[in-house]
């Protein structure tokens, strides 16, 4: 059962976020609005395929970095 | 009829490109610009950044939005990394967001000089060769530790011209020849190119290809740079072909020196 009164902390991108509990990686990805087009995502320093953003969870404490490309030579 | 297009494309792991330019997609005034220079330059290959997301504001008009993905590969990099592993996880993200196998691998070594680290970069190709990865690799212009680099596996080694951004063009043109001479690999001169007859001088060394971003990003006229750059890397490569004359000390006259008149004096 989903208990929408809980929530963890994690981090993203270097800043804290409270989050509800359960999420999954897409969860996550829509409640923070990210263009999925170009994104890639780490949890805890380990990537995050896109085939698992459905079946990886967010656990409290977690930390992401969720990324894009942009202009570089 | 021979052409500029008789050449062989140039072949990088599994991808051939008949543009031996490869363009970056940084500093430029507005990305309109940067559209209509990569459009100039010809180039079929160009280098981006993986850099975090920026949450909470609405998305607007993003660099992908100007990149035409049938006409250019990406080549995602690692630029602006430090230690082998931040190297790894940068190239495994870019991999993921651009959908692209191939990786400009830097590990530098130096933020002023932005060398890079010979040690780092030999263990992150390591790891990235094994991955599966499409290596490109930046560089020093140090021949044994391009032949290193080559020993691992790497699809194209990377030598820098001078330090990145620098302008400076080809500063050892000795060692780039002596890469160049030994290399099973492509090797595509990156970084230092300033000016046309930069990436001229690297082609008519033999180069396969030249590698830049600022030498077009932040000329005055960076649309008309990346035309002279589009066409200083073909005539250096036809220059090549070619076959340069041995240089001597020596005139040697070019009309014929039987035929003359009577002159004077004679």
């Amino acid at each position: 059962m989903t208990d929408r009164s809980r929530a963890q902390d994690i981090t993203v991108n270097g800043e804290r976020h409270t989050v509800p509990v359960p999420l999954s990686v897409a969860q996550l990805l829509e409640h923070l609005h990210v263009d999925l087009r170009h994104v890639a995502v780490e949890r805890n320093r380990a990537l995050v395929p896109k085939r698992d953003y459905a079946s990886v969870a967010v656990d409290a404490g977690d930390t992401f970095e969720i990324v894009t490309l942009v202009g570089g030579g | 009829m021979m052409t500029p297009t008789d050449d062989p494309p140039l072949e990088i792991g599994p991808h051939s490109f008949q543009s031996r330019l490869f363009v970056g997609t940084g500093k430029y005034r507005d990305l309109d610009v940067m559209r209509d220079a990569l459009a100039a330059s010809g180039t079929e290959c160009v280098t981006v950044a993986v850099r975090r997301m920026q949450l909470g504001v609405p998305a607007g008009k993003s660099l992908l939005d100007y990149l035409d993905r049938e006409r250019y590969r990406l080549l995602p990099n690692t630029a602006g990394c430090f230690t082998a592993d931040d190297a790894i996880r940068t190239a495994r993200l870019g991999r993921e967001a651009g959908m692209s196998d191939m990786v400009k691998l830097e590990v530098l070594g130096d933020p002023d000089t932005l060398l890079p680290d010979p040690v780092g970069t030999l263990e992150a190709a390591a790891v990235l060769v094994k991955e599966g990865f499409v290596v490109l690799c930046y560089t020093s212009d140090d021949p044994v530790v391009a032949r290193r680099l080559e020993d691992l596996g790497v699809a194209a080694v990377m030598p820098a011209g001078a330090p990145i951004g620098s302008g400076q063009g080809i500063l050892n043109p000795n060692n780039i020849r002596i890469i160049l001479e030994r290399a099973r690999v492509p090797v595509l001169v990156d970084a230092g190119v300033g000016c046309a007859s930069d990436v001229t001088r690297a082609m008519e060394l033999g180069a396969h290809g030249v590698l830049l971003n600022t030498g077009i990003a932040l000329a005055v006229d960076p649309v008309r740079m990346a035309r002279a750059m589009r066409r200083a890397c073909q005539a250096g490569r036809d220059s090549f072909r070619a076959g340069r004359i041995a240089k001597r000390l020596y005139a040697s006259a070019s009309s014929p020196t039987e035929g003359l008149i009577e002159f004077a004096g004679e």
